[in-house]
């Protein structure tokens, strides 16, 4: 059995498409969509459609749920305390997209209620700076940008999908802000903007091919 | 002088119209600030208690005020579906099974109401939400002398939650999607503070 999971949205789309892009990498998981209004799939939250949900996702080791904005975490909340009677189910506080497929995969591979939840709610967070902070091995290199947009949401996608084949950790520091070069929410967290000096830092059979991509796609100012 | 629950029921009903009357003026409210849908939102769950009530009148305020919580959470949608179903569900928790309300009890359930929203949308004081209307209204009841009437602390508490919500326009929102436009909501009055002042007023007029 594993634990059950449900994305309780504003957008019955989005729910749905969560569920089933979060499926392909978590077969075994019941993943239940719970979005938009019932009567005319409008956009909103529906009490019962999450409880019904909840119900439907449990296989036996209890539900997790995630949520897209504040009115969706109250209806999750709420419908976890009316279930509490049987039925072990947790809210987790995580993002909806990567917290969900970082669930999924948990839960997967044959995680508890608890890690599930802590799986959702760490995704997409910046790695642990104690962990990543100069190791020996590592090989750096500063960077100025000079793209007009800095690392928003295009040139960190760009970014991330060109390190994708590389076999390496990266990391990206501005300030004292340090953020995993495979995530592009961590990146966009930095807020890098045109001008800002950066330490790309690498590690790993092919760090200096990853950073030779970065500082091509730096320097080429990431196609813009 | 007590309250049954067939004066929680007409509460409630007078509750409906003036949500019915005051629904476009919500929804420009939150056409402002938020997604507009506050107006239509409240009409549709207070239509519906008006419905549920047609079949049926609990014996208890409690019974009633749960009724009204259930219909609003299963019905309103946005945030204002759990946090006024919340709000409902604590006041007629406190209830208890009183056959009728009296002052202490329903200060006890106003303010049972406000402790439930706030531990529901985790909003305090000045961040422009509804709680902005429903702190003050409380302390005006709570403040009403000994042999003051339901009616008398209704409207304390309405007077309040006025300037409460009147308060909201000077703040920068924090919680909710208004929070989203921080500066640029300065100069809207929040529309679930608005509700709350509203529907207090329409309490009050029924206890008269």
């Amino acid at each position: 059995m594993t634990v059950g999971i449900v994305l309780v949205s504003h957008s019955a789309k989005l729910a749905q498409g969560l569920a089933d892009l979060a499926a392909q990498m978590a077969p075994d998981v019941r993943i239940i969509p719970a979005g938009g209004l019932p009567d005319d799939g409008g956009i909103g939250t529906d009490y019962d459609e999450v409880v019904a949900a909840t119900q439907r996702a449990d296989a036996g080791d209890g539900v997790v749920l995630l949520y897209d904005l504040g009115s969706a975490q109250m209806t999750a909340e709420l419908a976890v305390e009316s279930l509490s009677g049987g039925l072990a189910a947790v809210v987790a506080d995580g993002p909806l997209v990567e917290g969900a497929i970082a669930a999924a995969v948990a839960a997967q591979g044959g995680a508890d209620r608890k890690a599930v939840a802590s799986a959702a709610a760490g995704a997409g967070l910046a790695p642990d700076l104690a962990a990543v902070d100069s190791p020996s091995d590592s090989q750096e290199k500063e960077l100025t940008l000079t793209n007009e947009v800095g690392l928003h949401a295009r040139p960190a996608a760009v970014l991330v999908r060109s390190l994708a084949s590389v076999e390496a950790e990266v990391t990206i520091r501005l300030g004292d802000q340090e953020a995993d070069a495979h995530s592009v929410l961590a990146l966009m967290s930095l807020g890098a903007r045109q001008g800002d000096r950066i330490l790309v830092r690498a590690r790993g059979p092919e760090a200096s091919d990853a950073l030779a991509k970065v500082t091509g796609l730096v320097e080429s100012n990431f196609g813009e | 002088m007590g309250c049954s629950s067939e004066g929680v029921a007409a509460a409630l009903r007078a509750a409906a119209e003036v949500v019915a009357e005051h629904r476009s003026e919500l929804v420009e409210l939150d056409r402002a600030i938020g997604d507009g849908d506050h107006g239509e939102n409240m009409s549709r769950g207070f239509t519906a208690i008006v419905s549920a009530l047609e079949t049926e009148v609990p014996a208890t305020p409690a019974g009633v005020a749960k009724l009204a919580a259930t219909t609003l959470i299963s019905k309103v949608g946005g945030a204002a579906g759990p946090l006024y179903g919340t709000a409902f569900l604590r006041a007629s928790t406190r209830l208890g099974d009183a056959d009728s309300l009296d002052v202490p009890l329903l200060v006890a359930a106003l303010q049972a109401a406000l402790d439930g929203v706030q531990a529901r949308g985790k909003a305090v004081g000045g961040d422009a939400t509804m709680v902005d209307a429903l702190i003050p209204a409380v302390s005006a009841a709570e403040a009403c002398p000994a042999d003051a009437s339901i009616a008398d602390v209704l409207t304390a508490a309405a007077d309040a939650a006025d300037r409460g919500a009147e308060s909201t326009v000077d703040l920068v929102p924090r919680k909710g999607r208004a929070s989203y436009l921080g500066e640029r909501a300065v100069g809207h009055m929040d529309p679930g503070a608005r509700s709350t002042a509203l529907l207090l007023r329409a309490f009050a007029e029924a206890a008269r």
